[in-house]
């Protein structure tokens, strides 16, 4: 999943959202909106006021091409840079063969680079989660500082929370952290439990883990966990469904925005009916950047270099009042990869305090499997 | 045609201008006394509204302990569990000049619905980093104050609203909270609270300290005292419509007879009654607005001493106020015109001035006056036999004065005739007699006069009282010789072995928030020692009362909480945490409008580990050495001592301020009574003339004549200050024995002090005298001249 603080902004000028609000989003959507505010500040303050001042951005830190990622350490928080993320989604499948989507995302903003005790933290912590089936799409949201215990991520053991949502590792102590996960999250209209266990290594993407957003070099720390198993349950409001399927977990931060004419991408993860996983993205300004990662069956990783993708809408779908491309082809000649992707729900409209798209497909063509797709900036 | 008519009508208020003048002062002063107090009423309604809306805190369920804080780990823990709960910090804290409220609120987890999260989140991140509100009066009161506050109307006045981290920091609170508001909607099956966090106190939504239930009677003073004021206000109106319809009943007759219908007649002064209300009222807005702008800043302090809410000291202009009291003005001037307007419209076109006819006539009146006095006065007794609660105590003096107002003119008749019976001479007979006669037309003028006059004793009388119960009261309760508040347990550690050291006594102020009975209360300790033993204040108390406290075998409660409970020495009072508990004694607490219980120092700290020390009462024979060496050795500040002068003059300034308002709108009740009393003899002196010239012509000199009017409205005054004290009396015995009970839960012993009617009957009878000064020298003056013109006009 490409880094972008560009994901919490959206595009400029765009109708309010409709007036019904989302399943789960309930009382707490003014404190939503101000938060999506709070957040779209701390982002546009360095895209607008220090665009083109290179790489340092008000004392947090910036990513390093050449920086070697260590685990478990890099797996919990870094709260010297702008904005982090631990991201899981996960393509499931009931008894019955109905498919299900299932996402959990922490993210991390804080208003200066360090951490403090209680609630002077500057941390500012945000949850989400999604459920998708074929007709119907959840969305819930809670927000959180540091400090208080009330949210963060924990490397030993590792453990990343908002509230009661969760996800802590049940690893052996030889296994790397992410190796088998538990995760719990709900609201009182759905939720879902969730046991993950990894059936590969984990991929770093870009160089090593420095994933590069644009020509012009701005990049953050990108690595995944692709290889999830996973057995679980969800809660819908018709009663609970025992599920199973395959998990994808993306952990990625950076100090830097993308280009000031970046308005979105559109990202997906994709795993091969044969074993291998793809991640790619397209970051849409005054010219498209593409970038991705090609992944064996027992890990092993190609960073595919900008312009190798290429992404094109087939069919747009009116989701919350705005065209949305929820129908795309993907291909990657060098590879002999070109695939079309058929989102499970078209209306996986994530309308919270940030809004965007995010949601389970399925693929076919050269080759054929389940993903997921995000679609930011629309 | 109209219009000719119209000004024909019209051209009478040219004539008499004055006639005109008290019009339309009558009306805009009622109007006035009656929009102000609403103003202020809505003024500081309008204020407790804001403070609830801050949080949207009423509606909304709380956790708190018992000790008043708890760790801010406890949020982290229940938020964990799922429960969606909010953490608050508040505390009160000196910020530059003043002392204010400081409220902390968690914007990110805050339910939605309040002003205060709201105003943080419009700005979140300069909010998170502290940049704070206050309410623009709250800043400028403060004046430097060491924190980034931007103003804002929607907090409430004296509050401080901040980040949570930053009120931690400003309160010493680091690592603390005060309470958690719990959100409306929370997930099924989580784990209970009472198994989470057994020791936190779930109160549900609405219950605690209600600004606007406490304040209610406050309020309920003042409009029962508007409401007075207006009706005083409307017998003067009453007063001028009647005179002049009287006369220009003669240009009635005229234009009825150059074909003006009487419909339009009618009409026509109904409009220029309308035109009249609307100038008045008017005039009475402005005059209103202006007295509530004058009065507020002193309701504000009052309202935030008594019960600390905030009520700003700047007044607001209201548009629905200002139409409404406009409504309520012409209202008013349809029923004190209404009457003339009827009579009008009724009476047969030529007839004749028939004074014993219209004698006749009322004697009628006031056989059904009297009844209507009687049944009001049953129900009365009905009130006070079976009536409970503040507004039915409202009813029962309502009741009361209106059955005093309406028998008084038959008694003043039976009175007079009396009189007359014993009169010798003709002159004397007449003079009883006619004023028996003319005592209709006065009658309402005297009621009025007796209703101000009453109010104006009784309200004296019970504030009096409550001022001499309160004076020795507070010698009693304060005998501490200093107080000092500690900064934090270790310096409330140091002062006790400070204190103990040099042979003197700490007895430390310790409390809890609960709630007793279902009202919010507090629970104090209490040292055993010679200072509460000798001195402190009981209205009922078991034997060996002392000895058993000490022992932790029972509390005290506060006569709020006994009144309000029905509970009594050796009842039985349930607290948290100590369960049910014998109650040894009810002590008296005025001030206060909680209930209050207290218990024995070690049984309380057996329950209550945790209570900080607010306060120690220091005994001393040398205070101020003491208060020097703690300033000297232990450091502390001179803001943290307070000695015994200064909280007694607090506490007296407090209740001095209590009752200033009702001593204002007193002093303008009566005046407006005394306008009233002017009014309607103004109106007599013109119409009887008829009576009087006769005996001019039997040769009763002018002089003589305007001493005999003169005189007999002061005797008439006489009789209604007479009436009014025994009136005014049980006025006080209802507002100490019933309204003070209702509203605050404090009986006090009434006391009498005849040197402040002497004042108030010399005042009052100087106002009649100035009434009755005009319409007397006129006569007097001019009294040939008009005297002869009833012989040669055709009256």
């Amino acid at each position: 999943m490409p880094f972008n603080s560009h994901r919490l902004k959206p595009a400029p000028p765009r109708p309010p959202p409709p007036p019904a609000p989302p399943p789960g989003g309930g009382a707490a959507r003014p404190v939503g909106r101000a938060l999506a505010v709070l957040w779209l500040g701390l982002v546009s303050a360095q895209a607008q006021g220090f665009a083109g001042l290179g790489l340092e951005v008000e004392g947090f830190a910036a990513p390093q091409r050449g920086h070697a990622l260590e685990f478990p350490r890099d797996h919990g928080a870094h709260p010297d840079y702008r904005i982090e993320w631990w991201y899981l989604t996960a393509t499931l499948s009931d008894a019955d063969g109905q498919d299900y989507g299932v996402q959990l995302a922490l993210f991390r903003s804080p208003y200066a680079p360090e951490e403090r005790e209680g609630f002077a933290s500057p941390q500012i912590w945000m949850g989400h989660i999604g459920l998708t089936s074929r007709d119907a799409h959840f969305a819930a949201e809670r927000f959180a500082r540091g400090g208080v215990g009330q949210a963060g991520v924990s490397t030993a053991p590792f453990e990343a929370f908002i509230d009661e949502w969760r996800m802590i590792s049940t690893a052996a102590p030889d296994q790397d952290a992410l190796d088998h996960l538990e995760l719990r999250a709900g609201t009182a209209e759905f939720g879902f439990e969730l046991t993950l266990q990894a059936t590969g290594p984990l991929v770093l993407h870009g160089d090593q883990g420095f994933s590069v957003k644009s020509f012009d070099g701005r990049a953050s720390y990108y690595y995944s966990q692709p290889f999830y198993q996973v057995t679980g349950q969800l809660d819908l409001p018709d009663g609970p469904v025992g599920v199973t399927g395959q998990g994808w977990l993306d952990h990625e931060w950076s100090s830097q925005p993308l280009s000031d004419d970046q308005q979105g991408w559109d990202w997906v993860s994709l795993s091969f009916e044969d074993g291998h996983r793809m991640m790619g993205f397209q970051l849409r300004g005054h010219d498209i950047f593409t970038a991705g990662t090609w992944v064996t069956p027992e890990g092993q990783a190609t960073a595919l270099p900008p312009g190798a993708l290429r992404f094109t809408p087939l069919d747009h779908a009116e989701v919350a009042g705005r065209e949305v491309p929820v129908r795309w082809r993907i291909d990657w000649e060098d590879g002999g990869v070109s695939v079309i992707t058929e989102p499970l729900n078209p209306h996986a409209w994530m309308d919270l305090g940030i809004s965007y798209w995010e949601g389970p497909l399925r693929f076919s063509g050269s080759h054929s499997g389940r993903g997921y797709l995000e679609m930011t900036g629309y | 045609m109209n219009r000719a008519a119209l000004g024909a009508l019209l051209s009478h208020w040219a004539r008499h201008p004055f006639q005109l003048a008290m019009l339309l002062m009558g009306l805009a002063l009622a109007t006035a006394l009656w929009s102000g107090v609403q103003a202020l009423n809505a003024e500081a309604r309008a204020a407790y509204a804001s403070a609830e809306e801050l949080l949207a805190d009423g509606g909304l369920a709380r956790l708190e302990h018992p000790s008043g804080r708890m760790p801010d780990a406890e949020f982290g823990r229940l938020r964990r569990a799922g429960w969606m709960v909010s953490a608050v910090v508040e505390g009160r804290a000196r910020l530059g000049q003043a002392r204010v409220t400081l409220l902390g609120i968690e914007p990110l987890s805050a339910p939605a619905g309040g002003t205060g999260p709201a105003l943080a989140q419009a700005d979140l991140e300069s909010f998170l980093s502290g940049t704070g509100f206050a309410h623009p009066q709250t800043l400028a009161e403060m004046g430097d104050n060491g924190l980034d506050l931007r103003p804002s109307g929607a907090v409430p006045v004296g509050m401080v609203l901040v980040d949570i981290a930053q009120a931690q920091d400003v309160l010493d609170m680091r690592g603390q909270i005060t309470r958690l508001t719990l959100a409306p909607d929370q997930r099924k099956g989580l784990t209970p609270l009472a198994e989470l966090a057994p020791d936190l106190t779930l109160i549900p939504p609405g219950e605690g300290a209600d600004l606007a239930g406490l304040t209610d009677s406050f309020h309920l003073n003042l409009t029962a005292f508007g409401l007075l004021a207006f009706a005083v206000g409307l017998f003067i109106v009453h007063s001028a419509v009647g005179l002049a319809f009287e006369q220009r009943r003669g240009l009635f007759r005229s234009l009825r007879a150059m074909g003006v219908p009487l419909r339009n007649l009618c009409a026509l002064l109904g409009a220029e009654m309308a035109l009249f209300g609307l100038l008045a009222g008017a005039l009475g807005l402005v005059l209103g607005y202006l007295m509530a702008a004058l009065l507020l800043p002193d309701v504000a302090l009052s309202l935030r001493g008594l019960y600390g809410a905030p009520v700003p000291g700047a007044l607001q202009f209201n548009p629905v106020w200002a139409a409404a009291g406009l409504g309520m003005t012409l209202a008013g001037m349809a029923i004190a015109g209404g009457q003339a307007l009827w009579r009008l419209a009724h009476l047969p076109l030529l007839a004749p001035a028939q004074p014993r006819a219209w004698a006749q006539a009322s004697a009628r009146a006031r056989r059904a006056q009297a009844a209507l006095a009687v049944a009001l006065a049953l129900a009365a007794l009905g009130l006070a036999q079976w009536g409970g609660g503040l507004v039915a105590g409202f009813a029962l003096l309502a009741a009361a004065l209106l059955a005093c107002a309406l028998i008084m003119p038959v008694l003043l008749a039976g009175a007079l005739a009396l009189a007359g019976r014993a009169a010798r001479g003709p002159v004397a007979q007449w003079f009883w007699a006619d004023s028996r006669q003319n005592l209709p037309r006065l009658s309402l003028a005297l009621m009025a006069l007796l209703l101000a006059l009453a109010a104006n004793i009784g309200v004296g009388t019970m504030v009096s009282s409550f001022r001499a119960t309160f004076i020795g009261w507070l010698d009693q309760r304060l005998v501490a010789e200093v107080n000092v508040i500690p900064r934090d347990p270790a310096e409330a550690a140091r002062i006790r072995a400070f204190v103990a050291a040099r042979g003197e006594a700490a007895l430390p102020v310790q409390r809890v928030d609960a709630t007793l009975a279902g009202q919010p209360a507090q629970i104090y300790a209490m040292k055993d020692h010679a200072t509460f033993r000798d001195n402190w204040p009981m209205l009922d108390a078991l034997p060996d009362l002392w000895d058993r406290l000490a022992a932790g075998k029972g509390v005290l409660i506060n006569e709020q909480l006994a009144h309000r409970d029905g509970l009594g020495p050796g009842d039985v009072l349930t607290l948290p945490q100590l369960g049910a508990m014998p109650v040894l004694g009810v002590y008296p607490d005025y001030g206060n409008p909680l209930a209050q219980a207290v218990t024995g120092l070690d049984l309380f700290a057996a329950n209550w580990p945790d209570a900080p020390v607010r306060q120690y009462a220091l005994r001393s024979d040398a205070p101020q050495a003491l208060i020097a060496a703690l300033q000297d050795e232990l450091g502390l500040s001179s803001g943290q001592i307070t000695d015994q002068a200064a909280a007694k003059a607090m506490s007296l300034a407090i209740f001095e301020r209590t009752f200033l308002i009702t001593g204002a709108l007193n002093l303008l009740t009566l005046s407006v009574a005394a306008l009233a009393l002017f009014a309607a003899l103004m109106t007599l002196s013109g119409m009887r003339l008829v009576q009087l010239a006769p005996l001019w012509a039997l040769g009763l000199t002018p002089r003589a004549l305007a001493g005999l009017e003169a005189l007999r409205a002061l005797v008439l005054a006489a009789m209604t200050m007479i009436f009014a004290l025994p009136v005014g009396l049980m006025l006080a015995q209802l507002l100490l024995a019933v309204i003070n009970v209702q509203a605050f839960g404090w009986r006090l012993p009434m006391q009498l002090f005849p040197a402040d009617w002497a004042r108030l009957a010399a005042g009052a009878w100087l106002a009649v005298a100035l009434a009755v000064a005009l319409p007397a020298w006129r006569l007097w003056r001019d009294g040939p001249r008009d005297l002869l013109k009833v012989f040669a006009h055709e009256r």
